[in-house]
C-alpha cells in the first residue's frame, strides 16, 4: 500500500487545487476537498482499480460554534461547518476520511444553507445520510434527489444540532418548557 | 370506602352485592393495556407482563394491539414532539373508561432530556391526562404492578349511582381513593390473635 503522503500527492496531481489540504497526522487521517470537487474526487477514489473505496461509512456533519463569546474569543478557529466522509475499500481493506468545509451560512446570510453537492450518485448509502445531515446540521446537497427531513416532523423549525439552535417554546400546541 | 350493610350477611354460595361493586370490579379485574412501549421502559414493561413478574394476576396481562381494545395506555419510554400526536389520536380512540400511566422519568417530566432534549416533551401530562405517575429510569416491574394497583383503587372508587332527588339524573362524585402513607390506600387492619399481642402505647 501507498504510503499518505504518496496518495496525497497522487491526488494533488490529478485535480490540483480542488484538494484544499490534508492532515496526516491525525489518528484518522483526513483530506480536505473544495465542495465542487467533491463528487469527481469522490468518483475517483471509487473507480481507481488499486484504491477502490467501495462502501461510505457515514456522513457527519459538525457545527464549529461555539455560543458564549468569552469562549469564542480564546479558540484558535473561526466558525465553519464541516461535512465528514468516512469510506472504506472493502476489496483493499484501506480507509480515508474527506472533509468539506462550509461557511455556518452561505454568504453569511443566516437562513441561507451552505451548499455542498451530493454524492448520492457515487454511494447510494448517501442518500439517507445527506438527508439526516441536512435535517439536523442544515447543509443542502445540492443534486440530492429527495432532499427531506428524515428525523424531524416535517414541519420542524430550525436544525438542532446548530450550536445556537434555539429550543422550540411550543409544538402544535404542545408546552416546550 | 364502607362496606355495603347488606354484604356477607347471607350463607355460603349467595352473594348480594351492589351493580355498581359488580361492575367496578369486573373493570378492576380487566384492565387490558395496550402495547405501547416508545423507548427502553418498555422492556421493564414487556419484564412486568412477563412469567416473572406476570402482571396477569391483575388481569392486565392481555396486551392489546390496538386502542379500540384497551382500557389503559402504559406510556412506557421517550415520548417525542413527533410522537406527541399520534399518542393523542391513541387516547382519543380508545373507548371510555381510559386510564393512562405514566410510566418512568421521561414520561413524567422530560427525565433525562429535559435540559437538551430539543424533542422530547417535557412530561406526557401536556399532551393526554394522566392517571397515575410511576417514577424511576426505567422503574422495576414491582412499581408498575403498584401504578396498575392504583389504577384499579381508583376504579373501585367510580361511582354510577345518579343522584336522587332534586338532583335527579346527576351523576354522584367519584371517590377518590385516599392516599396512605404506607403506599396503600387504605391502611391494612392490625391483626392480633390475642389480648396481649396488641402494640400499646
Ligand atoms: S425513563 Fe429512563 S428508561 Fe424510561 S424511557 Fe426514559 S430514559 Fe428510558
Amino acid at each position: 500500500m501507498m504510503s499518505g503522503q504518496a496518495f496525497l500527492d497522487r491526488i494533488k496531481n490529478e485535480f490540483g487545487d480542488k484538494i484544499t489540504g490534508a492532515n496526516l497526522a491525525a489518528i484518522d487521517p483526513w483530506v480536505e476537498v473544495a465542495p465542487e470537487g467533491l463528487v469527481e474526487v469522490c468518483k475517483y477514489l471509487r473507480d481507481q482499480p488499486d484504491l477502490r473505496f467501495n462502501m461510505l461509512n457515514c456522513i457527519s456533519g459538525v457545527d464549529y460554534f461555539e455560543p458564549d463569546p468569552k469562549k469564542a474569543a480564546k479558540l484558535d478557529w473561526q466558525p465553519h461547518l464541516e461535512v465528514v466522509y468516512h469510506l472504506s475499500s472493502l476489496p483493499t481493506k484501506i480507509s480515508l476520511v474527506l472533509k468539506v468545509i462550509l461557511p455556518r451560512w452561505k454568504g453569511d446570510r443566516p437562513g441561507d444553507l451552505p451548499e455542498v453537492p451530493s454524492v448520492s450518485g457515487v454511494w447510494s448509502t448517501a442518500d439517507w445520510h445527506e438527508r439526516e445531515v441536512f435535517d439536523l446540521v442544515g447543509v443542502r446537497f445540492s443534486g440530492h434527489p429527495d432532499l427531506r427531513r428524515i428525523l424531524c416532523p416535517e414541519d420542524w423549525v430550525g436544525y438542532p444540532l446548530r450550536k445556537d439552535y434555539e429550543m422550540p417554546l411550543e409544538y402544535h400546541g404542545i408546552r416546550g418548557r | 370506602m364502607t362496606q355495603p350493610w347488606i354484604e356477607g350477611r347471607f350463607e355460603e354460595n349467595v352473594i348480594t352485592t351492589t351493580v355498581e361493586q359488580a361492575i367496578n370490579w369486573a373493570r378492576q379485574s380487566s384492565i387490558w393495556p395496550m402495547t405501547f412501549g416508545l423507548a427502553c421502559c418498555a422492556i421493564e414493561m414487556m419484564a412486568a407482563g412477563a412469567s416473572r413478574f406476570d402482571m396477569d394476576r391483575f388481569g392486565a396481562g392481555a396486551f392489546r394491539a390496538s386502542p379500540r381494545q384497551a382500557d389503559l395506555m402504559i406510556v412506557a419510554g421517550t415520548v417525542t414532539y413527533k410522537m406527541g400526536s399520534r399518542l393523542r389520536r391513541l387516547y382519543n380512540q380508545m373507548p371510555n373508561p381510559k386510564f393512562v400511566i405514566a410510566m418512568g422519568a421521561c414520561t413524567v417530566g422530560g427525565g433525562p432530556y429535559f435540559k437538551y432534549g430539543y424533542h422530547v416533551v417535557k412530561g406526557v401530562d401536556l399532551v393526554v391526562p394522566v392517571d397515575v405517575y410511576v417514577p424511576g429510569c426505567p422503574p422495576r416491574p414491582e412499581a408498575l404492578l403498584e401504578g396498575l394497583m392504583r389504577i384499579q383503587d381508583k376504579i373501585k372508587g367510580h361511582k354510577i349511582a345518579r343522584l336522587a332527588g332534586a338532583n335527579v339524573g346527576i351523576k354522584v362524585d367519584d371517590e377518590l381513593p385516599v392516599p396512605h402513607h404506607s403506599g396503600y390506600v387504605e391502611a391494612p387492619e392490625e391483626v392480633s390473635v390475642y389480648d396481649h399481642q396488641k402494640i400499646t402505647g
